[in-house]
């Protein structure tokens, strides 16, 4: 889940990291008020999850409150990628000595948050870590034990930052580290990090993205303290018919998981695809192979017969699907034949022969003699786990691209 | 488009144990895909439930030997 920018700024402020007084603002004379207690030159910022603000127009800077409040006016109608601001965020204009770059990000490879640092802040720290690698500052933190103040120093440190600097930064990395852990974050980043010219550290920007699956269990955070609603999932998009269709087949029923996107999608080659990672593979191993996905789909957990029969017609009833591609990991706990059974039902129910709508058929695992029995009487082509996922995918994209030709 | 029953699996229960109202709510609890159902006239079969069976047996153990009977039908 991502945040908007203003929000990202109250969970900064509410982990005790010094902010810049700022006012979010959802009309121009909220913005005029906001820049009349600021004081002094402002920046008003739109507030919309996108990148590209600067660009777009939708930062801009004010001398006065009637320019704030002339300038917001503007912003609060500015669509940038097709996206409507919430709102406007007015910042003084700070007299910035330098710019330093905190983050924390999640590092899948190691299952440890990662706190990152640099001296050269205010650009983008994957610039920053490719031009200037001595700049960046790097160490792991534990999931289970509290983060020190000396675990952030050393990280800072590395960059060559030293003295009072130094002093000053390290409770700003430490607590973000803290808040990363606290919130459930994937990243957490303040860039940049600014020092005043008065010697203060402040965060004059900050960006957060939180667990999906851990929405629920941050509704101190989320409902109360930043009062966005349950129904504000953040998606970009209108769900599509086939993602409603799915997502309402799966709720109807307890039993197993299926879940089905479609955006971007415009291929012949349905996928009812899933287990452990399995989808990712499989979809990028049908594209990489030539192959055009017709959508995406998770299917998995043992569902019933009704629920994969649902998802596989979801997927042969979307335009332009000439076979759908049934290709698991191998699974121990959702069972080969009541998979099978659902597929050749969602052919039969559509008055399709499961042998030539079904290019390929890979779901090794639980009860897969059984499942392999179905398959043969209804002679559909499938393969064990001596078949990679990377040859099955090559064979449903050849079936396919042959039946074109 | 039409919806299909009883695609793969087909079950069975004999006279006289169909009609016997204790054997069918035996039958009811223990299915744990509500394939019967118990009425006062003994066991029914829930057509649309036929295909999620999961071959489990529960039903066979439950009834008397040789009464009930899963029948699948792509073997």
């Amino acid at each position: 889940m991502r945040f908007y920018e203003y929000e990202a700024r109250k969970i900064v402020e509410r982990a005790g990291i010094p902010v810049t007084k700022y006012g979010f603002c959802q009309s121009a004379e909220e913005a005029r008020k906001a820049a009349e207690e600021i004081g002094g030159p402002v920046v008003i910022k739109s507030q919309v999850l996108s990148g590209g603000r600067m660009k777009a127009g939708g930062v801009q800077f004010a001398d006065t409150p009637d320019e704030a409040a002339a300038h917001a006016e503007k912003i609060l109608e500015l669509e940038i990628n097709g996206l409507m601001p919430v709102g406007v965020l007015v910042d003084p204009k700070a007299e910035v000595k330098q710019e330093y770059y905190a983050g924390v990000v999640w590092d899948g490879t190691a299952k440890k948050p990662l706190m990152l640092f640099s001296d050269m802040g205010g650009i983008d720290i994957e610039q920053v870590a490719e031009e200037h690698p001595d700049h960046v500052g790097r160490g792991h933190v534990s999931n289970l034990f509290p983060v020190g103040d000396y675990e952030a120093k050393q990280v800072i440190a590395a960059t060559g930052v030293t003295g009072s600097q130094l002093n000053r930064a390290t409770p700003i990395l430490a607590r973000l580290a803290r808040l990363f852990l606290e919130n459930d974050m994937t990243l957490a980043e303040i860039n940049p990090v600014a020092e005043l010219t008065d010697g203060r550290f402040v965060a004059l920007d900050a960006h957060m993205e939180m667990e999906d699956e851990a929405v629920g269990r941050q509704k101190q955070l989320l409902r109360k303290d930043l009062g966005i609603a349950e129904d504000d999932t953040r998606d970009h998009y209108e769900p599509s018919e086939f993602e409603r269709n799915v997502k309402a087949i799966d709720s109807a029923d307890h039993r197993g998981v299926i879940q089905g996107k479609d955006h971007g999608f415009h291929g012949n080659l349905g996928l009812v695809i899933g287990a452990g990672g399995g989808s990712l593979t499989l979809t990028d191993a049908v594209r990489s192979q030539g192959g055009k996905p017709a959508n995406y789909s998770e299917i998995g957990g043992n569902p019933s017969v009704a629920k994969a029969c649902g998802l596989a017609k979801e997927v042969l009833m979307k335009d332009g699907v000439e076979k759908i591609a049934v290709m698991m990991s191998i699974v121990s706990n959702t069972r080969v034949d009541i998979v099978a059974r659902g597929v050749i039902k969602a052919c039969l129910e559509l008055d399709r022969d499961p042998a030539e709508t079904i290019a390929i058929f890979r779901i090794p695992g639980a009860w897969e003699d059984e499942g392999f029995k179905i398959l043969d009487r209804y002679g559909v082509e499938y393969c064990d786990r001596s078949v990679s996922l990377w040859d099955a995918a090559g064979r449903a994209v050849a079936k396919i691209q042959g039946a074109a030709a | 488009m039409s919806t299909l029953h009883g695609v793969f699996i087909d079950v069975v229960v004999d006279e006289p144990a169909r009609s016997d109202v204790e054997l069918a709510k035996k039958l009811e609890e223990v299915c744990p895909v509500s394939i019967f159902k118990a009425t006062d006239a003994g066991t029914t079969i829930v057509e649309e439930n036929l295909d999620e069976c999961v071959l489990c047996n529960l039903c066979v153990d439950a009834a008397p030997e040789g009464t009930v009977h899963i029948i699948k039908k792509y073997e």
